[in-house]
């Protein structure tokens, strides 16, 4: 299986204190190519500072994470985006008075060419909105009509397949999803998991943080489950079920030594 | 319930009837709409058509109850130079508003560059364009305060603002010892200063260069908005900025460039004000910050950010231009022209309001 693989991504004791809060203790992760890992874990169990740590939204106090074997400290965002991990934000990050095609290109826009583009710092319009279109057509987003159409005209699902679409577009290592389908209806939901499986299928490895059971057992290739501030057990979801998973996250069970980390 | 059906099926057991459901769910906005519908999504579109509507119904208006006294080429220019600070000062206001902020200190700073202006040419003895300069300097020195305070220091922008618009004035009354500085010795002296009071006629139209001036300022910014990278993120601080942060907008670097590039943009119109009034006065220009709100607020641009045009702000400074004008030729109370105006405000924040009630 995947695990054959070499990782994308590892993090290996990551500590990562709040005063007197210890948020990440001696936190463990492995992201492997082409997989959909979903991390799970009670409220306060440390997901989002781990996925924080590894998006570069706060630094870790102790602990090494290494993105294809070398080490890596991101200072911010930025650098994690850099270095091809996008993240879809579960507020999504996208500012709803500009056009779609504006979004998707926030903070790393195309410039025109030659003196225009050098000098005069002109954005290079027909270039971002072909790639803008090129990028949710393949996603299969395209009955999306105007590409310039401001993001606070479209619904909650179309907003998220914007962010989708614009994580896909950028990440060339990962991409990270916080409650994708938190905010959504039943039907959108299920467009935004087929999206997940599309980029997917893409080669991109994804990490989802849910807390939807049903959505993490039948997208997630395996299953980080979090707790206490530290990776509890990594599971197979074909050989659990979810109230197994839900056991061992509230602490109700404990994990088999076979899925328990290292 | 078995993981394994599920799998096989690809969708939950709950979501079985999803495909006899109406599958328009990712479809685009098809419906038709209402008359009225259309005109918001256009307004939504286009925010400057608001003003713009205005702006032509008023000059029709006046032209109307005044005649030709009113619809010469000549009064459609004076009502061009008697906008232009306002203007100015309205493009450098806009940036500040579309960020979500306010700068209640504009027409201070620009009355503080233009007395250092005359100060250093006059009583310094250094050339003219080095005064100039000097002045510019304060103004983005200013606006450099206001950026500190209000991207590093995270304090609120009203406040700073109210804060330093004392300031600036207190300042600006302190140096000059009120003293104005008078026309002819700045005209002997320092001609350079009164640059922007020269004019060139085309028939009857009489263009001064701080028209022109604000003309291109316009042309600029609306470029700079429009058409850079950097424009788009002044739009994203407004909208949201943590957003814009998390896309990778550095948004307290980019609020400290608007509020100074803002002070820079109001020590210009400071320049451009001695041409105006020909003298440089301390007392010139007290109302600057308040007329820039206005032509900003009837020019269609949100004061919540995010929302709106240079254009808009034009039209808007034009608007108060042609009602305070137009009242006057056609022999009303002058009061009449400050109700009309606050009248304006109330109407085009209304607007702002539905505008942005916009559903797909």
């Amino acid at each position: 299986m995947t695990q054959a693989q070499e990782p994308i991504l590892t993090a290996r004791g990551l500590v990562k204190r709040y005063g007197r809060v210890t948020a990440l203790d001696n936190a463990d992760f492995d992201l492997y190519p082409g997989e959909i890992l979903a991390v799970i874990g009670d409220n306060g169990a440390g997901k989002s500072s781990l996925i924080k740590a590894i998006s570069g939204a706060v630094t870790p106090d102790e602990g090494e994470i290494r993105l294809d074997g070398k080490p890596i400290a991101f200072k911010s965002p930025m650098e994690a985006r850099e270095a091809g991990i996008e993240t879809v934000y579960q507020n999504l990050a996208l500012s709803p008075a500009l056009s779609i095609a504006d979004n998707m290109f926030l903070g790393r826009e195309i410039r025109k060419p030659g003196f225009m583009g050098q000098w005069l710092r002109m954005l290079d319009r027909p270039a971002m909105e072909k790639r803008a279109r090129d990028k949710l057509t393949e996603l299969g987003l395209m009955t999306i009509q105007n590409i310039s159409q401001a993001v606070e005209t479209l619904s909650g699902g179309q907003r998220q397949g914007v962010a989708v679409a614009r994580a896909a577009a950028f990440g060339s290592k990962m991409v990270i999803m916080d409650e994708p389908t938190a905010a959504l209806g039943v039907k959108e939901s299920r467009r935004v998991l087929e999206l997940i499986l599309d980029v997917k299928k893409r080669g991109l490895p994804i990490v989802l943080i849910s807390h939807n059971m049903p959505h993490v057992f039948e997208v997630a290739d395996r299953i980080h489950i979090h707790r206490l501030g530290r990776r509890l057990a990594v599971i197979d979801p074909k050989q659990y079920t979810m109230s197994d998973a839900v056991a061992f996250m509230t602490g109700a069970k404990a994990p088999p030594e076979a899925a328990l980390a290292a | 319930m078995s993981v394994e059906t599920t799998k096989a099926s690809g969708a939950q057991e709950f979501e079985k009837t999803l495909a006899a459901s109406d599958t328009s769910v990712a479809s685009f906005d098809t419906h038709s709409r209402t008359p009225l519908e259309s005109i918001q999504h256009r307004l939504h579109k286009s925010p400057a058509m608001v003003p713009l509507i205005i702006l032509l119904l008023s000059v029709i208006l006046f032209a109307i109850v005044v005649g030709g006294r009113f619809f010469s080429p000549f009064t459609l220019t004076l009502i061009l130079q008697q906008v232009a600070i306002t203007g100015m000062v309205g493009i450098a206001q806009t940036l500040v508003v579309l960020t979500a902020g306010i700068d209640l200190s504009v027409g201070a700073i620009m009355v503080l560059s233009s007395v250092v202006m005359g100060q250093f040419a006059m009583h310094y003895g250094v050339p003219a364009p080095v005064a100039v300069a000097v002045g510019l300097l304060v103004g983005a020195l200013c606006g450099f305060i206001n950026g500190i305070l209000i991207a590093r220091v995270k304090l609120p922008p009203f406040i700073v603002t109210l804060g330093t618009w004392s300031i600036y004035a207190a300042v600006n009354f302190i140096y000059s010892g009120n003293e104005t500085i008078r026309s002819q010795d700045l005209e002997t002296n320092a001609p350079l200063l009164q640059f922007f009071g020269n004019s060139f006629k085309v028939g009857g139209a009489v263009f001064t260069y701080g028209v022109l001036l604000m003309l291109v300022m316009a042309a600029i910014a609306w470029y700079v908005l429009n058409h850079t990278a950097w424009g788009r993120h002044v739009y994203a601080v407004g909208d949201d900025p943590e957003a814009a942060e998390l896309s990778g907008v550095r948004v307290d670097r980019m609020l400290l460039a608007v509020y100074t590039l803002t002070g820079i943009i109001c020590a210009i119109a400071g320049w451009a004000l001695i041409g105006r009034i020909g003298s440089v006065s301390p007392q010139a220009g007290q109302f600057e910050n308040i007329n820039s709100i206005t032509a900003v607020v009837i020019g269609g641009t949100s004061l919540f950010g995010g929302r709106g045009s240079i254009l808009g702000t034009i039209f808007g400074a034009l608007i108060v231009g042609v009602f305070a004008l137009g009242l006057r030729l056609w022999g009303t109370d002058p009061q009449w022209t400050q109700l009309s105006v606050g009248a304006l405000i109330i109407v085009a924040v209304g607007i702002d309001q539905w505008i942005r009630k916009i559903s797909a």
